[in-house]
């Protein structure tokens, strides 16, 4: 491979004539592609350009153009910024577009997603069913022309509750008096139930095995959730078992889907921000980040200096208790009944106190602004936080390597389970722990820096056997890593100001699009907006690491036990809210 | 058993023999029952979205539920008291947690912890969403907040304590064989949209209303 020319001075346009243009659109950047060329110009991308990453893969509904877009944002896992591209069709059913799969298997459950709630089909996508709601669902939700039950208006602010402040309840105006909505002489009793399971058992592989000495064993399938102690949440998987060995499995997914989305795109862009807190409610503070990232872009403004380090502050702090919980929680799959987890949630509560002092709640700190934070930290909160980062967090960590590191069962348990290479981990657009797990440096910090994190010192970390093992000592790698920038920010920080903007509960956001993208504790977690000059976003789209990297979940489950299944998806690091969105 | 415990039960207030006092109680029957039910609150180990997490604080070390006797979680519904409703309660998860519900044995308690929960919170208008699980169960205690502290869901579960010391075996619905059936909820299921079995034929007339004035519609406008 040359070493290709940056994406801005090639004209791909020039070679591929008539299937691809700049897309001129103002705030749009990328090109567009005709669903015919899709493959080929895909193919180019990744194989001649360098663009092996596929990182997000969304519909948006362009309902007065009557056209569906789908938009595509690939990166180098080499670093650098990435490169949009987009392909699109007539908003008449169905709409029909060539499957990506094959270039980037990680396109398999955003594409799924894209079909789910808007009606893209596919094309070549070997098994497109429904992901987040059920089979047999009426209608695709997202798309702008579909209205819920409990539909209002278009966008807030509803005129109906202000200003004088009137409140009717929504189930007294909803046709069926609840959140509920069928088709004008649905009659319940004569409607045959269509199995919304059926798809998806049909969709399991299941081998048949050999009969030896006259005894022909059979797989069992074995449901596991959505509610069960080990899924953290109420996430479901179904497994065929071949004794107590996985041969097949299948994530089912949606049962905490909130329709963050659609209730996104009627918010305000201020009204977004207590959302996203509920994404991965871990990580409220990544989340705010991600969102406000994304808006900034957009809105072209800058950030306020002291904000920019009070932002990696509480990004890394809520780093450092993500890795912690997800070490306890990973010794509860293995076992370990609640000891170590225990332990974490003691360094856990000390971080919340932080995040309540600041923001004012623990868990849902809906702290950033658009050009800064809501609120300035307090020398006591300041004081706190150098207490934790030089001298107990860094006694902590090292406290649970000691205990768990060199642990025999821990070693055991996780050393040569599930490995997964480098290449896979890329094709299959792993992000974060997951992804540097198997030996590909990629930190967002540092390939497609955002905030100050050019100004900190501090080293990637990567482990190079992708087991189960390295998954573990990746996030404790991690904490080191964060407790070394926290050290360094909470010396640095300036005095000033904590927002370049006054604020105000409207924003103006000049049209066009933007994709926002931070290194979450999880993985990556981006957002892509579009904006029409309006005071709502026009498409409001959530890239969570949780769902994308649970794409090579079946990969990395099939030949191993069944009680291992737990344990590697509690590596994973799934959070349901940001999952199921 | 301390001698404070004791006192604490022994409302009736007959005299005990100075020589006994320390070893003997003398109580109703309700009370003894209640006592018992009350300190060792089962709850299923059951968390559905963002507030499970606090839930789950509220059993760790420093609020440490245990001290009230409800740190039992029970990951089977069969053996659990109580079932905090932690989270949005989604259609795609309702038919499931109705069967739990179901599976749950006599005497039970629902608590619908945070605003998702007791009425949808900030996902009401969402089209995946129930608002509000009292839609289907019948709750015991609503607990506020997104998400409620563990100090609020500690303060809940003592709200559903007391609730319990009120409680008379004369009354209760579960030792009254003619009710059985009142407490299997049955289950909805997932068509077009969720379809409570309750409410079908509320939604069939509806639904044929519907069409009609449709019907009246389109003549008009052809
Ligand atoms: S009430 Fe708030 S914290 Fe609780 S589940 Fe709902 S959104 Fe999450």
């Amino acid at each position: 491979m040359t070493t290709p020319a940056p994406a801005e001075t090639l004209d791909l346009a020039a070679r591929f004539p008539g299937a691809v243009s700049a897309d001129t659109r103002p705030g749009y950047t990328g090109w567009i592609v005709t669903p015919e060329k899709l493959l080929e110009f895909a193919q180019f991308v990744r194989d001649e350009l360098g663009y092996d990453y596929l990182v997000n893969l969304c519909a948006v509904d362009y309902l007065p153009e009557n056209r569906m877009e789908v938009v595509y944002n690939v990166f180098k896992t080499t670093g650098g910024p990435g490169l949009t591209f987009k392909t699109w069709a007539p908003r008449t059913d169905p709409i029909e577009i060539p499957s990506v799969i094959s270039i980037w298997p990680g396109a398999d459950f955003q594409e799924r997603e894209a079909w789910d709630l808007y009606g893209v089909k596919f094309i070549g996508h070997p098994d497109l069913r429904r992901i987040l709601m059920w089979e047999g669902f009426e209608g695709h939700p997202m798309r702008k022309d579909w209205q819920e039950a409990f539909y209002d208006e278009d966008v807030k602010p509803f005129k109906r509750r202000w200003p004088d402040g009137k409140h009717v309840y929504a189930e007294k105006r909803a046709v069926y008096g609840d959140n509920i909505n069928f088709k004008p002489g649905f009659d319940p009793e004569k409607w045959t139930p269509t199995d919304p399971e059926e798809a998806l058992y049909k969709s399991l592989k299941k081998y048949k095995s050999e009969t030896t000495d006259g005894i022909e064993t059979d797989h069992i399938i074995v449901n596991m959730g959505p509610q069960h102690p080990s899924t953290h949440g109420v996430f479901r998987a179904v497994v065929v078992l071949d004794g107590e060995t996985v041969v097949s499995l299948k994530p089912v997914m949606g049962y905490l889907h909130r329709n963050h989305e659609k209730i996104g795109e009627r918010n305000t862009w201020l009204q977004n921000m207590p959302y996203t807190d509920r994404l991965d409610y871990f990580n409220s503070m990544t989340n705010n980040w991600g969102y406000a990232l994304a808006v900034e872009k957009l809105m072209g403004i800058p950030v306020a200096e002291r904000a920019e380090y009070i932002r990696v502050i509480m990004a890394e702090l809520s780093r450092i208790q993500n890795h912690l919980i997800l070490i306890g929680m990973l010794l509860n799959d293995l076992g370990a009944y609640f000891t170590p987890a225990l332990y974490a949630f003691e360094e856990r509560e000390l971080i919340l106190d932080v995040f309540e002092a600041v923001s004012g709640s623990r868990m849902m700190c809906n702290y950033f602004r658009f050009g800064g934070v809501v609120r300035d930290i307090d020398e006591d909160s300041l004081r706190k936080i150098k207490d934790l980062v030089f001298d107990r967090l860094p006694r902590k960590i090292e406290e649970f390597d000691r205990l768990l590191t060199e642990n025999e069962i821990i070693v055991s348990r996780l050393k040569g389970v599930a490995p997964l290479t480098a290449e896979e981990a890329i094709a299959y657009s792993m992000a974060g722990p997951m992804l540097r797990a198997s030996g590909v440096p990629y930190d967002i910090r540092r390939a497609d820096p955002y905030g100050i994190y050019d100004r900190f010192d501090f080293d990637v970390a990567v482990r190079y056997n992708g087991d189960m093992y390295d998954r573990y000592l990746i996030r404790v790698d991690e904490m080191h890593q964060s407790i070394r920038i926290l050290q360094q920010a909470v010396k640095s920080i300036p005095e000033g100001p904590i927002a370049s903007q006054k604020p105000s509960y409207t924003t103006k956001v000049p049209p066009g699009e933007s994709y926002g993208r931070v290194e979450g504790p999880k993985g990556e977690l981006g957002f892509y907006l579009v904006s029409t000059g309006k005071p709502n976003p026009w498409r409001y789209h959530v890239r969570t690491p949780s769902f994308v990297n649970l794409t090579a979940l079946e990969k990395m489950c099939i030949g191993t036990k069944i009680a291992d299944f737990v344990a590697i998806l509690g590596a994973v690091d799934i959070v349901l809210g940001e999952l199921d969105r | 058993m301390k001698d404070e415990d004791l006192r604490d039960l022994n409302l009736p207030n007959y005299e005990i023999p100075p020589e006994l006092t320390g070893q003997l109680a003398i109580t109703t029957l309700d009370r003894i029952y209640n006592f018992g039910r009350r300190s060792s609150l089962w709850p299923m180990m059951f968390g559905l979205a963002c507030c499970a997490i606090e839930m789950i604080c509220a059993q760790a070390g420093r609020y440490d539920m245990a001290r009230f006797g409800m740190e039992v979680m029970r990951p089977s519904p069969r053996q659990s008291d109580v079932m905090i409703v932690a989270g949005t309660v989604t259609k795609k998860m309702v038919p499931a947690i109705i069967r739990l519900y179901n599976q749950m044995p006599e005497p039970k308690y629902v608590v619908a912890m945070g605003a998702c929960a007791s009425g949808g919170g900030p996902f009401k208008e969402g089209y995946n969403v129930v608002a509000g699980i009292d839609k289907f169960l019948p709750v015991d205690v609503y607990i506020p907040g997104c998400p409620p502290t563990p100090q609020a869901l500690i303060h809940g579960m003592i709200l559903l304590q007391q609730k319990i010391d009120r409680q008379s075996i004369k009354h209760v619905r579960w030792y009254d064989g003619k009710k059985e059936d009142a407490v299997a909820v049955p289950v909805p299921y997932l068509g077009p949209d969720l379809i409570d079995p309750r409410r079908i034929p509320e939604i069939k007339a509806k639904a044929a209303e519907l069409a009609a004035q449709e019907q009246q519609i389109a003549p008009q406008q052809a």
